[in-house]
């Protein structure tokens, strides 16, 4: 090694020790951590604080509290996912076509996308409202309780939510399309491909990954969402709102389980990183097209 | 006639995407109805504006020591995020870095790492450090939390930059610190103005962690405050609407005056590999 190297070594190592050293204690320490904490019983209250094995993980696997915030997950999930990536496209798509006035048709989206989940949190805890909230009123009076009505109630969050998150996936599509070269488009019309033959056998195919990679980054922060349904409905009504994460949330900071309601931030922890590792499989698989 | 029906469809984009935006136009307008007439609707527009739910967000609720803490533990978060996130991208993207793999794999991780996967632990060590209710607790809880990102989207701008100007530096000796100082930096400006940008916003807008870490207006930030706002009787929709604009202002000015940025930020998180 010469001497230019191992200086460059060196340097390397003090440009990486302030990283190495946060993330060391404030993410890996605590991941770590949190696994230990989830093997124990720790009620500070009542004085508990004893070693458990795997009592609390083998309680989860019996309550039906559990199970459900399991299905509401996966409910909230998989329906603000597919709403998004729809809408998204849908919206990238119209911006794309646009000769003038896109970087006002930008703005009102990302209008969206900018707000803390609290403020659009409240924002559509005042459109829900049962006797003046736009939504009744542009319906025509149903008195609706969105919030109150446990079979209404999962659907109102997730539409809060794709609304606010939806705009990611059109910016990504939006700038997508944009790296799109025109001549491929032209070659299409050469070719005498009609509007929908040329969306979906050219702009659908050529969007695939970078769709994929907004699933993925979707995916993940759906798993992990906290925030719209605690403070729109606090996982409420009847419990049909309350994902694993407000649960967990829940058994740490209302009942006071520090060990339990770890265990349960593992399991998000561990369904996030499964979930993770399946997509960056699916893109390698993929990887050749586009 | 084909020019004509172009611009009418450019303008009914705009208004589709206007109609998106009405759960906050909706908000913008109640912030600035009188209380009597909130829960009259229709009609839809108020007989006139006033100012007074503001005058009571301002001069009777917590909200503006929360905008004080928000701006400042957001600023701080960015400071301290780019300060550690530069140096460590210029070694991931350009040094000969031991280990680099594994740091790499270990930043990709740590962006899909849940929240709320450590928030027992932090608690637990905010409290045993004294940090609860600081701004300094949630400084550094944030902006090792946005590191990651922070790292893997200041990579792929350094990788942009030629590699010449900085073997001119180093061939007049430059040491670390100067050729931060005057190549990296200035020529890193605008993805770093796009990394600041993310940065600031994820800090602003984050919940759970403000929400678990503070205790009273010492540190609480805007959403928390937002979240905690009080009524007595009833709800207050007007306050609570008025303080919402309140803390969408600086979102609000990033998306219209520094869009430029904060697009080529997003897209570049998503599309470097």
């Amino acid at each position: 090694m010469t001497g230019r190297e191992a200086a460059d070594r060196r340097r390397a190592l003090v440009c990486v020790a302030p990283t190495v050293l946060a993330l060391g204690a404030l993410t890996v320490y605590p991941g770590v951590w949190v696994l230990w904490l989830s093997l124990q019983h720790r009620i500070p209250i009542f004085d508990v604080s004893r070693f458990a094995g795997f009592e609390n993980y083998a309680f989860l696997a019996v309550d039906s509290r559990f199970w459900s915030a399991a299905h509401t997950t996966a409910v909230f999930t998989l329906g603000s996912v597919a709403l998004e990536v729809v809408l998204g496209v849908a919206a990238a798509l119209a911006i794309h076509t646009q000769r003038r006035g896109r970087r006002l048709a930008l703005s009102l989206l990302l209008l969206a996308w900018a707000m803390p989940a609290v403020v659009a949190a409240k924002l559509f805890e005042w459109l829900y409202h049962p006797a003046a909230g736009l939504i009744n009123v542009a319906l025509g009076r149903h008195a609706i309780n969105w919030l109150g009505d446990p079979l209404v109630a999962l659907p109102a969050v997730i539409f809060a939510d794709v609304w606010r998150t939806m705009p990611f996936v059109a910016i990504l599509c939006y700038a997508r399309l944009l790296a799109i070269p025109a001549d491929v488009y032209e070659a299409a019309q050469v070719d005498g491909a009609g509007r929908l033959a040329t969306l979906t056998r050219i702009t659908l195919p050529l969007l695939g990954r970078i769709l994929l990679l907004a699933t993925l980054f979707r995916t993940l922060d759906a798993l992990r969402a906290f925030d719209i349904m605690f403070v729109l409905t606090g996982g409420g009504p009847a419990g049909t709102t309350e994902t694993l994460t407000v649960y967990a949330y829940r058994a740490l900071f209302q009942t006071l389980q520090l060990g339990f309601g770890s265990a349960v931030s593992v399991v998000v922890f561990l369904l996030v990183m499964a979930v993770a590792w399946a997509y960056l499989r699916l893109l390698r698989a993929g990887a050749v097209a586009a | 006639m084909r020019t004509k029906r172009r611009a009418l469809a450019d303008i009914a984009v705009v208004l589709a995407l206007a109609a998106y935006a009405i759960p906050f136009f909706w908000q913008l307008l109640t912030s600035f109805k009188p209380e009597a007439e909130l829960l009259r609707v229709p009609p839809l527009l108020p007989s006139r504006l006033t100012l007074s739910h503001y005058t009571v967000v301002i001069t009777q609720s917590l909200m503006p020591q929360a905008l004080g803490n928000s701006l400042g533990i957001a600023t701080l978060t960015t400071v301290v995020s780019l300060a550690a996130g530069v140096p460590a991208a210029y070694a991931v993207a350009r040094l000969p870095l031991p280990g680099k793999r594994f740091l790499l794999l270990a930043i990709v991780a740590s962006t899909a790492f849940p929240q709320i996967a450590t928030v027992s632990p932090l608690y637990l060590l905010m409290r045993a450090l004294e940090l609860r209710d600081t701004w300094a607790g949630l400084v550094l809880v944030h902006a090792s939390f946005a590191l990651p990102l922070t790292i893997w989207l200041l990579a792929g701008f350094v990788r942009e930059i030629p590699i010449e100007a900085e073997e001119a530096a180093s061939v007049d000796g430059a040491g670390l610190v100067a050729l931060f100082r005057w190549v990296i930096v200035p020529l890193l400006a605008p993805g770093l103005a796009s990394t600041a940008l993310l940065t600031f916003l994820f800090s602003w807008n984050e919940f759970l962690f403000a929400y678990t870490f503070t205790v009273s207006e010492a540190s609480r930030t805007i959403p928390v405050a937002l979240a905690l706002f009080p009524g007595v009787f009833e709800v207050p929709w007007g306050d609570i609407a008025a303080a919402s604009m309140l803390a969408s202002l600086p979102p609000v000015v990033i998306v219209i005056a520094l869009q430029r940025f904060l697009v080529r930020g997003l897209v570049a998180g998503a599309v470097k590999e």
